[in-house]
């Protein structure tokens, strides 16, 4: 069927390998993406942060900078787990909101436009077109999540020598664990938003208050009932628990001012934010795959 | 050895050209308790499969169950011999639809979203491109590739359907109402188009329409469903091929005793109004036989036309009967 021939052919040439057909959903999503200025200069400030703690490690070992500045980094910003748990905590803030942006659209604008059967008319399954939609957003935090964490993690260790890196190695894992849990809640929520809410900006906005709300209200509770428990419901409280168990910088009990007084009130487990992550995320999967068909089905 | 690669080549030609498009083997479908398919049974074979039927008789569902998105309650289907419940992915890599509702994806320009089409049925990034063009071209939208499909009107989308559907060549396309919105010229070109694929014997194509001139023009086979079941099975080309012409009269008069003595000269017959009836001549009876018996039945015979079963004919007594089978 050449252009001057217009005549109808078969095509006989290669085929592209079954499993990385679902790559083709992000490299042609980040066309669109990256198609807006604004969002492309949005996502280099995100890596903002890694410049500054990257300049800090360098600082950290620079003795003639040291001596320049007069200043004892060493006491007063320590290399420590703390140090890139906030790397993880600052990220993680990034993370939502290129997730606010990004996300919401995808499957939306596919089902408003009923494009799900032209995707699924062919050799693509529903489990593909969603785990290509995930990775439109899962790999564009990774990119500012665990990528620059991990990068942070060797300039340091190459900094420092193979002892700190021996001896620090957990470090990498807590990085990368407590970035992916954050990353994948992120986008699972982000697409069951998507395929819920037909709407954008709408979508936008009930992702927002998913993640505002629950946070309110975990705070109401708590004041309430003098107790922590209330940060079970917020998606944030969450994060920093399970990322604070990485890092080991967990405490199981804190001190709480509430209108009773000033009290000792014990966390949730740590074991209960990862189960509250995964049951969350389960009920994700389910409601996408109650969402996404060629067709809905009225019985 | 020669020989017998030649023999082993000609066996699988045969069993290619033997297996059926379609093959329909006691499927059923159904929405929660609603039966929307039933007991559909058949072989169909044509180069250009027509669907008919009225609203809701199950056209677009016979088509989504082929495609693999509903699974049957019982029974099955095969398409070129593969399983629709086994093996869909095999299926959907041979297929190509046009689905009936505006289905697109937005923000994009025709070609990419066609070359994404094509990308997606598993051909390489600059091969799809290229197939996009071609596609695109082929099907007169050459000029407005470069425009976000947002801004099409309705007939540059049913067109920009059809490039998609057919971009990675496949053996078999499902076009569900393609002639939908079209206007006239519109019209005849979609048509063109897919007779121009259907003769060029590269595909077979499945056409669902309510359009009883658009099936008539293009098909060679027509499956006819009311209520989930096939009313009337009818192969167009053979119909054409047989010539079979029939006489319409218009009467005044006892019509019973008129069909009566005509059923007794050896002639099929059939009533369809008050004042109307069909008859096909047998051969050895002649005009001058009918308007003999109208005179002895004391008779009139205001009108008589010679006419050929339309597919309209066919599809009105299917309606009316609707016990039609393969």
């Amino acid at each position: 069927m050449a252009v001057y021939e217009h005549h109808y052919r078969r095509y006989a040439g290669p085929l592209t390998p079954d499993w990385s057909r679902f790559l083709i959903i992000p490299r042609h999503a980040y066309r669109d993406i990256f198609r807006s200025k604004l969002f492309t200069a949005f996502f280099v400030a995100c890596f903002v942060p890694l410049l500054i703690e990257a300049i800090l490690i360098y600082l950290h070992h620079n003795v003639n900078a040291l001596a320049i500045l007069k200043v004892n980094v060493r006491e007063l910003l320590p290399i420590d787990a703390s140090f890139f748990e906030a790397f993880v905590g600052i990220q993680g803030g990034f993370a939502f909101l290129v997730t606010l942006l990004v996300g919401p659209p995808l499957v939306a604008r596919d089902l408003r436009n009923n494009a799900l059967p032209l995707y699924l008319c062919r050799p693509f399954s529903r489990a593909e077109y969603v785990f290509g939609k995930m990775s439109v957003v899962l790999i564009l935090l990774s990119t500012i999540t665990w990528i620059p964490g991990l990068v942070l993690f060797l300039f340091q260790s190459y900094l420092e020598g193979f002892s700190w890196f021996a001896g620090n190695l957990w470090l990498a894992n807590a990085i990368f664990l407590g970035s992916l849990a954050w990353i994948l809640l992120l986008t699972l929520l982000s697409q069951t938003i998507s395929a819920l809410v037909k709407w954008r900006m709408a979508a936008s906005a009930a992702l927002l208050a998913l993640y505002l709300i629950p946070s309110v209200f975990s705070e109401v509770i708590n004041q309430m009932f003098s107790t922590r428990w209330g940060h079970i419901i917020s998606v944030d409280s969450l994060r920093r628990s399970v990322t604070a168990g990485l890092f080991g910088t967990f405490e199981a009990a804190s001190r709480q001012v509430s209108f009773s007084g000033e009290r000792i009130s014990n966390e949730p487990p740590i074991w209960c934010s990862w189960f509250v992550l995964f049951l969350i995320c389960a009920i994700c999967l389910a409601i996408l795959s109650r969402r996404v068909k060629a067709y809905e089905v009225v019985s | 050895m020669v020989a017998a690669l030649q023999e082993d080549q000609q066996i699988a030609l045969q069993a290619l050209v033997q297996t059926p498009v379609i093959e329909l083997d006691g499927l059923s479908v159904r929405f929660g308790r609603r039966p929307i398919l039933q007991d559909l049974r058949g072989q169909l074979r044509g180069r250009a499969i027509g669907l008919l039927g009225p609203n809701g008789a199950g056209k677009t569902t016979l088509i989504h169950t082929l495609l693999g998105f509903h699974p049957p309650a019982s029974g099955t289907a095969r398409i070129f011999g593969q399983d629709v419940i086994n093996e869909t992915k095999e299926i959907r890599s041979i297929i190509g639809y046009m689905p009936e509702r505006d289905a697109y994806i937005a923000k994009m320009s025709c070609v990419h979203f066609v070359r994404l089409m094509a990308e997606l049925s598993g051909i390489p990034s600059e091969a799809a491109l290229e197939r996009a063009h071609e596609a695109l071209f082929y099907v007169g939208l050459g000029e407005a590739r470069y425009r976000n499909l947002d801004t099409y009107s309705l007939g540059m989308k049913q067109l920009a359907k059809l490039a998609q559907a057919i971009v990675h060549g496949p053996r078999l396309i499902f076009l569900d109402e393609p002639t939908n919105g079209l206007d006239p010229p519109a019209r005849l070109r979609m048509i063109k188009l897919i007779r121009e694929i259907r003769d060029s014997g590269q595909a077979n194509i499945v056409i669902s329409s309510h359009l009883l001139r658009d099936v008539e023009e293009c098909c060679e086979e027509i499956l006819i469903l009311k209520d989930g079941r096939i009313a009337t099975y009818c192969n167009l080309e053979e119909e054409r091929k047989a010539n079979r012409k029939f006489l319409v009269l218009e009467t005044r008069g006892d019509q019973a005793a008129f069909t009566k003595a005509i059923a007794e000269l050896g002639c099929e017959y059939a009533i369809t109004s008050d004042h109307r009836v069909k008859v096909v001549l047998q051969e050895g009876a002649e005009i001058r036989d009918l308007y003999r018996i109208a005179a002895a039945q004391n008779l009139q015979i205001r009108r008589l036309n010679f006419k050929r079963d339309s597919l309209e004919d066919i599809f009105l007594k299917a309606m009316e009967n609707g016990n039609g089978g393969l």
